[in-house]
C-alpha cells in the first residue's frame, strides 16, 4: 500500500499492543511478581499445599469427566448433522449449537429451575407427596456441573466435529465397505482416524472450557465444589488471600497455555484436498430400519438435553409457586408477571439494594463500550496480522493469549495493579468493558482475519489505478467486504459482554452490577421473589443472546467458524 | 454371473432409473456409456449396494442380493475420484482389504508386492498417498480394488480426471489388466473412445432408459436411432422424406438418393433420417455406381494426420467427408455415398 510497508504494519499494531500491553500483560506481571515475591519469600513452611492441590485435582477430574461426557453425547449428534437429512433438521442444529452463545448464569439458571430446590421437578414432588422440603439434592453436586458442562459443549463437538465430517469425502467409507469393511470397522479404521484432528482439536477445546469453568460451578457446584477458577475468586474475594489467588492463576495460565498450544498443534489440516467430499451435500434421509431408529433416538435425545432446560427457565419465570420471605399461609401458584414486573421497581430501598433495570442499564452500557474498544481494536489487530512483516509471527501469540487467560485472573490482575491511583475503588467498574474486550478481542481478530485476507490485493490496485485515495478505497472496497464479519464479531462481543460473569464479579462494586452478577446476586437470596426476578432476567438475557446467535447464522459467511 | 433386472431409482422425486435391465458374463468387460446425469453411477452404487433401488433386483449367480450388506458382496467398485486413504500410505492402501480378509502378514505383503509390481510402482510402496500425480493414483486405486480378488470389478470413470495423452496410454494398460484378471468388470464412462477401445460389450444408458446393448461392431454398423448415432458420432445425419418404396428413393435438401436393395418397409411421404458416414463418401474416386452423386462447394479442408476432413456445402445441409487428398476452398465437388453404406431411421 505504501512505500514503507513494514511502517505501516508498525503503525497498526501500536494500538492493540500498547492497549494488551497496560491493561494485559501489566496485570499478569502483577500476578506473576505478586506470587514469586511476597508469598513465596515467607517460605514453604507457611503454605498449605493442599490449598492447591485440592482444587487442582478437582479441576481436572470434572474437565476430565464432563469432556468425555460431552464426547459420548456429542460425537453420535456430529454425526447425526454431518450426514442425515430429515425433517426438523435445521431447528435441531439451531437449538443445539445455541448453549455456546448462552452465559454461564442463564445455563445455571436454567439448570436450577430445573433440579434446584425451587426448581419444577421438586416442586412438583413437593405438591404430589405434600412435602414441607424439597426432596431430591440434585444441586450443588458433581452431576449438576457435569450435566451443565455437557449442555455447554456439546455445541463445540457438533460445530468442530461435524463440520469437518460432512467435509469428509463419503467415498472414503463407501470405499472401505467394497473393500469388505463393516461399517463398525469403516468406522475406526477410516472415518475416526481421518476425524481425529478436529475429534482432537474441539476435544481439547472443550476440556480448557471445562477447566476454566466459573459460573457453572459456582451456581451449580456449591461451596463444597470449587475448581481453580471458583478458588482464585474465593481466595481473592472472600479471604483476601491474594497470594494464594495468584499462585492459582499462575497454575491455571500454566496449564491453559499448554492445552491451548497442544490444540493449535493437533487443529492443522492434514490430507489437504484428499479428504474432503467433491460434492457440496452428503446428507441422506435416514432410509434403513436403524438410521430411522437413531435418526429419531438422537433427535429427542437432544431435544430433552437443550430445549427442556430452556423451557424450564422460561416456564419458571412466568409462575410463583412458593411463598415470598416474610409472607405466610396459602400461596397462589399459577401464572404471574410478577417477576418482570418487579425488574423496574426499587422495592427495599436499602442502599445496597439496586433494582434490576439498574443491572440492565449498566450492562447495556458496558457492552456498547466493549463493542466499540474491541471491534476497532480487534480491526486493527487483523488489519495488521493480514499484512506480511517478519515481526508479525511474533507479536501474533501476544494477541491470543488473552484467550487463554481466564476471565477471573484477569479480575484478579486487574484487582491488584488498578487498585491505586488514578483508579480508585468507585471508578472500578469503567474496567468492566475493558475486561470484556479483552476476552472478545481474539474473537473479533478470528473472524475478522480471514475475511481481510480474502479481499485480493488486485481488487485494491483496481481501484487505486481508477482513482481511488486510501480512505476511498478502505470505505468503497474494504468495508463493504467486510461487513458482514464485522457485523458477526460485533454480535458476538455484544453477546460476550452482556453474558460475562467471571471478571465482572470481581470489578463491579455493589452499586453497579452486570446483569449476570445481578442474577447471581438475586438467585443465591432467599424468597420467590428475588428467585422469580433472577430467572426473568436470565430469560431476557437469554432472549437476547438467543436472537444475537440467530442474527450470526443470518450474517455469517457459510464456512466461517468463530473459534 | 451378474444380472441387473428392472432397477428403478428415484433422486429427488424425479426419476434417475426407468427400469434398466442388463447382464454381465464371466470375464466379460461390459461398458456402461452414457452422458452424465443419466444415472449410470446409481446403477454401480446399486449394484455395490451403497444404495438400495425403488425397485427391481441385483442377482449373482442367480441369488438375489438385496439382503447381502456391501462388504459381504465381495464386489470392487474403483470410485472416480480414486477415494484412496489420505492417512496410509500406497502400499497400507492395498493391504488395506487384505487385512480385512484376515490374511496372514507374509501373504499380504506378497500380495501388496504382486499389486504394485503389476502397476509398475513398486518403488512407491511407502509414499502418502496424497503424493502422487493423478495417473499414479488411478493405478494405486486400481490395484487396491484388484488386491482382494474381487468377484466382479465396477471402475467408475477411472479415467474421467486425467488428461487425454495419459488416459489413451492407461486404456491399454487397463485392458491387459483387466483381461488378465478374468474377472467381470463393469466400466462406465461417457467417453465414446475409451468404451469402444475397452469393452467387450457396450451398453448405452439416456435418461434412465438402456438405448442399445451389443458388441462394438454391432453398435457401431447398426445404431438403432439417430440418437445413438449422433451420440456416438458415427457421422452426418440428414432428414429426409420418402418419395418411393419400390426401388427405396429418399429425398434430402440436396439429392434424391435411391436405395435398390432396401426391404420395403417404407412408404411415401415419411419422414425418416440418414445416417452418411464420412469415411464411405467417394470423393474424386472413379465412381462405379453412378447413383447418389451429387454436387457439393468445398467449404473447409482440414489435414488429420490420416486423411483429410473435408466440410462440404451441399444445398442447405454441411456434411462432413473424409478424403484421401485435399481440397482448394470453394471448389466444387462431386460425392457420392454408395446405398448399402447408409443407414436409415425411419421417424417415429
Amino acid at each position: 500500500m505504501t512505500k514503507r510497508p513494514a511502517l505501516l504494519t508498525l503503525a497498526l499494531w501500536l494500538i492493540p499492543l500498547a492497549f494488551l500491553a497496560y491493561f494485559f500483560y501489566q496485570p499478569l506481571v502483577a500476578i506473576f511478581r505478586l506470587v514469586f515475591s511476597e508469598h513465596f519469600s515467607q517460605g514453604w513452611e507457611l503454605f498449605e499445599w493442599s490449598q492447591v492441590s485440592k482444587p487442582l485435582n478437582f479441576t481436572i477430574l470434572q474437565a476430565f469427566l464432563s469432556t468425555i461426557l460431552t464426547l459420548v453425547v456429542g460425537l453420535p449428534a456430529a454425526w447425526l448433522f454431518a450426514r442425515f437429512d430429515f425433517p426438523g433438521r435445521k431447528v435441531l442444529r439451531a437449538i443445539s449449537l445455541l448453549p455456546f452463545i448462552l452465559p454461564t448464569v442463564v445455563v445455571a439458571a436454567a439448570f436450577n429451575t430445573l433440579i434446584g430446590p425451587q426448581g419444577w421437578i421438586n416442586q412438583a414432588l413437593m405438591a404430589l407427596f405434600n412435602l414441607t422440603s424439597p426432596p431430591l439434592k440434585l444441586l450443588n453436586s458433581l452431576p449438576a456441573i457435569l450435566l451443565a458442562h455437557v449442555f455447554y459443549n456439546t455445541s463445540i463437538i457438533i460445530r468442530i466435529v461435524s463440520s469437518s465430517w460432512s467435509r469428509l469425502n463419503p467415498r472414503l467409507e463407501h470405499a472401505a465397505r467394497m473393500l469388505g469393511a463393516t461399517p463398525w470397522q469403516t468406522f475406526t479404521k477410516v472415518t475416526l482416524p481421518l476425524l481425529l484432528p478436529s475429534l482432537l482439536s474441539a476435544s481439547l477445546l472443550v476440556f480448557l472450557f471445562d477447566f476454566t469453568s466459573f459460573g457453572v460451578v459456582l451456581m451449580l457446584g456449591g461451596p463444597q465444589f470449587s475448581t481453580i477458577e471458583v478458588e482464585i475468586y474465593n481466595q481473592a474475594m472472600n479471604r483476601f488471600n491474594l497470594p494464594v489467588a495468584g499462585l492459582l492463576s499462575v497454575i491455571q495460565l500454566g496449564i491453559t497455555l499448554l492445552v491451548t498450544l497442544l490444540q493449535n498443534r493437533v487443529n492443522t489440516p492434514r490430507y489437504g484436498k484428499a479428504a474432503l467430499n467433491p460434492e457440496r451435500n452428503a446428507l441422506s434421509r435416514p432410509a434403513k430400519r436403524w438410521q430411522k431408529t437413531f435418526v429419531l433416538f438422537m433427535a429427542i435425545s437432544l431435544v430433552l438435553l437443550f430445549a427442556v432446560p430452556v423451557f424450564s427457565l422460561i416456564t419458571r419465570s412466568f409462575v410463583t409457586l412458593e411463598a415470598d420471605r416474610a409472607q405466610r399461609g396459602e400461596v397462589a401458584i399459577g401464572f404471574t408477571l410478577r417477576y418482570y414486573r418487579e425488574l423496574f421497581r426499587n422495592r427495599s430501598g436499602s442502599i445496597f439494594y439496586v433494582p434490576p433495570i439498574q443491572a440492565i442499564r449498566n450492562s447495556l452500557l458496558y457492552s456498547g463500550v466493549t463493542i466499540l474498544i474491541a471491534g476497532l481494536l480487534g480491526t486493527l489487530t487483523a488489519y495488521a496480522m493480514a499484512r506480511r512483516a517478519r515481526f508479525n509471527k511474533f507479536l501474533e501469540p501476544l494477541f491470543m493469549l488473552p484467550l487463554g487467560a481466564s476471565a477471573v485472573t484477569l479480575g484478579l490482575g486487574f484487582l491488584l495493579i488498578f487498585n491505586r491511583p488514578p483508579w480508585a475503588n468507585s471508578t472500578f467498574p469503567l474496567l468492566i468493558p475493558i475486561a470484556h474486550s479483552l476476552i472478545a478481542l481474539p474473537f473479533v481478530v478470528r473472524t475478522m482475519l480471514p475475511a481481510i485476507r480474502s479481499i485480493p490485493e488486485s481488487l485494491r490496485e483496481a481501484s487505486r489505478s481508477l482513482g481511488a485515495n486510501p480512505l476511498q478505497v478502505l470505505l468503497r472496497v474494504d468495508l463493504p467486504i467486510l461487513l458482514r464479519s464485522l457485523l458477526v464479531s460485533l454480535v458476538f462481543v455484544f453477546t460476550i459482554s452482556l453474558g460475562e460473569f467471571g471478571a465482572s464479579s470481581f470489578l463491579s462494586n455493589p452499586h453497579t452490577p452486570t446483569i449476570p452478577v445481578a442474577i447471581y446476586r438475586y438467585i443465591s437470596q432467599p424468597g420467590a421473589l428475588n428467585y422469580g426476578q433472577a430467572l426473568a432476567m436470565s430469560s431476557l438475557l437469554l432472549l437476547v443472546c438467543g436472537l444475537g446467535s440467530l442474527l450470526i447464522e443470518k450474517i455469517r459467511l457459510p464456512g466461517e467458524e468463530l473459534f | 454371473m451378474l444380472e441387473v433386472r428392472n432397477l428403478t431409482k428415484d433422486y429427488e422425486n424425479k426419476p434417475l432409473l426407468k427400469g434398466v435391465s442388463f447382464e454381465v458374463d464371466q470375464g466379460e468387460l461390459v461398458c456402461l456409456l452414457g452422458s452424465s446425469g443419466s444415472g449410470k453411477s446409481t446403477i454401480l452404487r446399486i449394484i455395490a449396494g451403497l444404495e438400495e433401488p425403488e425397485s427391481g433386483a441385483v442377482l449373482w449367480q442367480g441369488r438375489d442380493l438385496r439382503e447381502v450388506p456391501t462388504h459381504k458382496r465381495g464386489f470392487g467398485l474403483m470410485f472416480q475420484d480414486y477415494a484412496l486413504f489420505p492417512h496410509k500410505t500406497v502400499a497400507q492402501n492395498i493391504a488395506f482389504g487384505l487385512q480385512l480378509q484376515g490374511l496372514k502378514e507374509e501373504e499380504i505383503s506378497r500380495r501388496v508386492k504382486d499389486g504394485l509390481e503389476s502397476i509398475q510402482m513398486e518403488s512407491f510402496a511407502d509414499r502418502p498417498v496424497t503424493e502422487l500425480s493423478g495417473g499414479e493414483q488411478q493405478r494405486v486405486a486400481l490395484a487396491r480394488a484388484l488386491a482382494t480378488s474381487p468377484k466382479l470389478l465396477m471402475l467408475d470413470e477411472p479415467l474421467g480426471a486425467l488428461d487425454h495423452t495419459l488416459r489413451t496410454q492407461l486404456i491399454q494398460e487397463l485392458r491387459a489388466i483387466l483381461h488378465q484378471s478374468q474377472i467381470p468388470v463393469i466400466y462406465v464412462t461417457h467417453d465414446r473412445e475409451e468404451a469402444f477401445g475397452l469393452a467387450d460389450r457396450l451398453v448405452i444408458l439416456h435418461e434412465g432408459v438402456i438405448l442399445q446393448q451389443g458388441t462394438p461392431q454391432e453398435l457401431f454398423e447398426q445404431p438403432e436411432t439417430p440418437w445413438i448415432a449422433e451420440f456416438l458420432g458415427l457421422g452426418n445425419l440428414v432428414p429426409g422424406v420418402v418419395t418411393q418404396a419400390e426401388p427405396l428413393m429418399i429425398k434430402t435438401d440436396f439429392t434424391e438418393l435411391t436405395f435398390p436393395n432396401q426391404p420395403l418397409q417404407y412408404s411415401p411421404g415419411q419422414e425418416c433420417q440418414l445416417l452418411l458416414r464420412p469415411e464411405d463418401a467417394l470423393i474424386g474416386a472413379p465412381f462405379s455406381a453412378q447413383e447418389n452423386r451429387f454436387e457439393c462447394t468445398v467449404r473447409d479442408s482440414l489435414f488429420m494426420g490420416e486423411y483429410h476432413q473435408l466440410e462440404l456445402l451441399c444445398g442447405e445441409t454441411t456434411l462432413f467427408a473424409k478424403s484421401e487428398t485435399p481440397a482448394e476452398l470453394g471448389a466444387k465437388l462431386e460425392v457420392s455415398w454408395p446405398a448399402e453404406s447408409i443407414r436409415v431411421f425411419a421417424n417415429q
